[in-house]
């Protein structure tokens, strides 16, 4: 690292400016110390220029980010209880929900909005950690249950995207619950043969780790997140040591195995647009007309059909309970319909629904 | 010798009256006989009296009383033919998390219990009752043999918490727990689960996704102990019995918010001073538990589970 220009110019230009700008126009890298222009760290979507550094954002950004021309629609999420324990600290928890809302004017920590990405249908439930931390209580909960309906309504992917310090210990044991209320929520979108795709952002912590966001078929990380279960600093007093180098990062998760890949911010869009498209549109844009099976055959027909569907080079034989319940539909509807593949963008699961 | 509880100093001091008194009467005289059944009297009116208001911090010491009967007292005391089962063919055998195959009053089942351990060298041995990821891992093996073989699962859920370290993190802590909760969600057999001391937060629900959820009277279950939401919220660890009080944590409160479907009452003076009766309630309550959800079909046991989380955090304490 250049200290010069990295660290001490910086400082400089601090000095020299503190009067002339207001302090909201210039940030500072958390990691480098760098002074970043606001305009300029927007236009890298709050990713330092000189250290590479992902800086957290909030859902409403988030979701401009990830969908196909920033374009998305927000849907309404269900009134919860507030407050159910009257859980007081230093402070009531209805003051502390009270001053979130105010400053952030949302009603909890997620948002879940419905849209395409990479030309796929899907809907992403992002976290706002400048919500009391992105905390998981009840509406969070709600929020992903309704995140997943909508998915299965519309047959489209769910995306989780979490930036959480885990659960909300004003709700006590119900923010415990949300554990397993948020695996129901993903259950419900497995169960229907829908991807279900965790981007995991800084930080992604505690019991929000140890549920749905350790949960999905495929798991993105954005550089230098957090993720863990256990905070640092519980680590570190319970064992009494330092900790590694790059510990609970991004990219030491990645070599341990716990997640698929470490995606810069910018490539977002595209690897989860390849993805949804690679797990949705599983056969080549041809024409192809399958070979007419001999009257009430129905095994035969199921066969000839597909010997006649173009295959992959290396498409995974696993694929065949796919294609046997494709060839299923298909001879439900009549004959007329049988001499064409599918359209493109049809989605093809499981008609068993 | 007892282990005595800050608060039962007064109860303590009366027993010790008790004891010593004992001890001059080998004689036989018969006044000191009447003494001591006058004291006795006074040592359980005084128990009875502690016991029926404790407080949400003295719960959380009773919970934690190291005479408390454990997961390794309950299997012994109520599974014949215990077969322990060990490791999570992936990486290691943790001693946390007790598991096996065994018959619990005629019926054969899946039993899974976090153990704390009784002495130092136990202690250390079960790791504190805090498991590692191997140890979520062998209980999700033990899940997929209840399954397979369609044999109830019994579960006894007694930690602090899930272990926090190093190693922990690197095999994957978060993931071990979240498969858990998914695995005992999806399960086709009935599951039950009994909170015997301490809920530790994920390190327990992990083992508590029930269609039936036991605690036991003076038991506690919460999303974080009270010395931790205290460092946090109060910035002060000394602020327990505030952070205890204002969680929640109790077996009352609990049923109160729909979290737990049943409470099983203690013996005078709590578990430890009643072992044996302790353990004979837990396994009469899992006992109608399992006829209650033995009438029951695979798919209709997981759809109750499933339905009963969804339906809570619909009420508050109001
Ligand atoms: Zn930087």
């Amino acid at each position: 690292m250049n200290w010069i220009t990295n660290y001490v110019r910086p400082k400089i230009r601090a000095l020299v400016s503190r009067t002339d700008i207001p302090d909201n126009l210039w940030e500072k890298c958390p990691a480098c110390g760098q002074m970043i222009f606001h305009r300029e760290l927007e236009a890298s979507l709050r990713v330092c220029p000189s250290c590479g550094h992902h800086m957290r954002i909030g859902a409403k950004r988030r979701l401009e980010l990830l969908f196909d021309e920033g374009d998305y629609s927000l849907i309404e999420l269900p009134e919860t209880i507030a407050d159910p324990l009257r859980f007081r600290d230093r402070e009531r928890y209805s003051e502390r929900l009270r001053r979130s809302r105010s400053a952030t004017g949302r009603q909890d920590a997620l948002l879940v909005a419905h849209g395409t990405i990479g030309g796929r249908k899907a809907v992403v439930a992002a976290f706002d950690f400048s919500f009391m931390g992105g905390s998981m209580g009840i509406a969070v909960g709600e929020g992903l249950l309704a995140a997943a309906k909508l998915a299965i309504a519309q047959e489209a992917a769910l995306i989780a995207v979490p930036a959480s310090g885990g659960a909300r210990m004003q709700e006590g044991i119900l923010s415990l619950m949300q554990m397993p209320r948020s695996t129901v929520a993903v259950e419900m979108v497995k169960d229907k043969g829908l991807p279900y795709i965790v981007l995991l952002t800084d930080p992604t912590t505690g019991g929000v780790t140890a549920s749905f966001a350790m949960l999905g078929d495929i798991h993105i990380a954005e550089p230098g997140a957090v993720i863990g279960f256990a905070g640092a600093r519980v680590i570190e007093e319970t064992i009494r040591e330092t900790l590694p180098e790059g510990f609970q990062r991004a990219e030491y998760l990645l070599d341990h195995g716990m997640v698929d890949m470490v995606v810069e911010r910018k490539d977002l869009p595209e690897t989860l647009g390849r993805i949804l498209r690679l797990l949705g549109e599983r056969r080549p844009e041809a024409e192809v007309v399958p070979l007419r099976p001999s009257a009430g055959d129905e095994a035969g027909e199921a066969k000839a059909r597909q010997e006649a569907t173009p295959r992959l080079v290396g498409e995974p034989a696993g694929e065949a309970k796919g294609e046997a319940g494709e060839a299923a539909r298909a001879s439900d509807k009549p004959a007329a319909a049988k001499t064409k593949t599918p359209a493109k963008d049809e989605p093809e699961r499981d008609p068993a629904e | 010798m007892r282990h005595y509880l800050d608060f039962e100093k007064p109860i303590a001091e009366l027993e010790g009256k008790i004891e010593e008194l004992r001890h001059l009467s080998d004689g036989g005289e018969l006044n000191i006989a009447d003494e001591v059944a006058r004291l006795q009297g006074k040592a359980d009116r005084l128990l009875r009296q502690t016991y029926t208001k404790l407080s949400a911090w003295q719960k959380c010491q009773v919970a934690r009383h190291p005479e408390r009967p454990h997961s390794a007292d309950y299997l012994a005391a109520l599974i014949e033919d215990f077969v322990p089962l060990a490791g999570d063919r992936l990486y290691g055998e943790d001693r946390a998390i007790l598991g096996g195959l065994g018959r619990f009053r005629g019926h054969s089942c899946v039993v899974l219990g976090q153990e704390k351990g009784h002495d130092m060298q136990s202690r250390v041995t079960h790791n504190f009752g805090m498991p590692r990821p191997e140890g979520y891992r062998k209980a999700q093996r033990l899940m997929q043999l209840a399954e397979r073989f369609k044999l109830p699962l019994v579960t006894f859920v007694d930690t602090a918490g899930a272990y926090p370290g190093i190693g922990a993190e690197e095999r994957g802590q978060a993931e071990a727990i979240a498969r858990c909760i998914e695995l005992g969600l999806q399960l086709r057999v009935p599951v039950i689960a009994t909170v015997i001391g301490e809920g530790g937060s994920g390190g327990a629900i992990a083992l508590a996704t029930a269609n039936r959820v036991i605690m036991l009277e003076h038991s506690i279950y919460s999303v974080i102990s009270p010395e931790g939401c205290a460092s946090i919220l109060w910035r002060s660890a000394e602020q327990n019995q505030e952070a205890a009080e204002a969680l929640r944590l109790t077996a009352q409160d609990l049923e109160k918010l729909g979290v737990i479907d049943q409470i099983v009452p203690e013996p005078l003076g709590a578990a430890h001073r009643g072992r044996d009766k302790t353990m004979a309630a837990v396994g009469d309550a899992i006992e109608e538990a399992l006829q209650a959800l033995g009438r029951l079909d695979g798919g209709t046991l997981k759809a109750q589970r499933r339905d009963k989380f969804l339906a809570m955090g619909q009420k508050g304490l109001g």
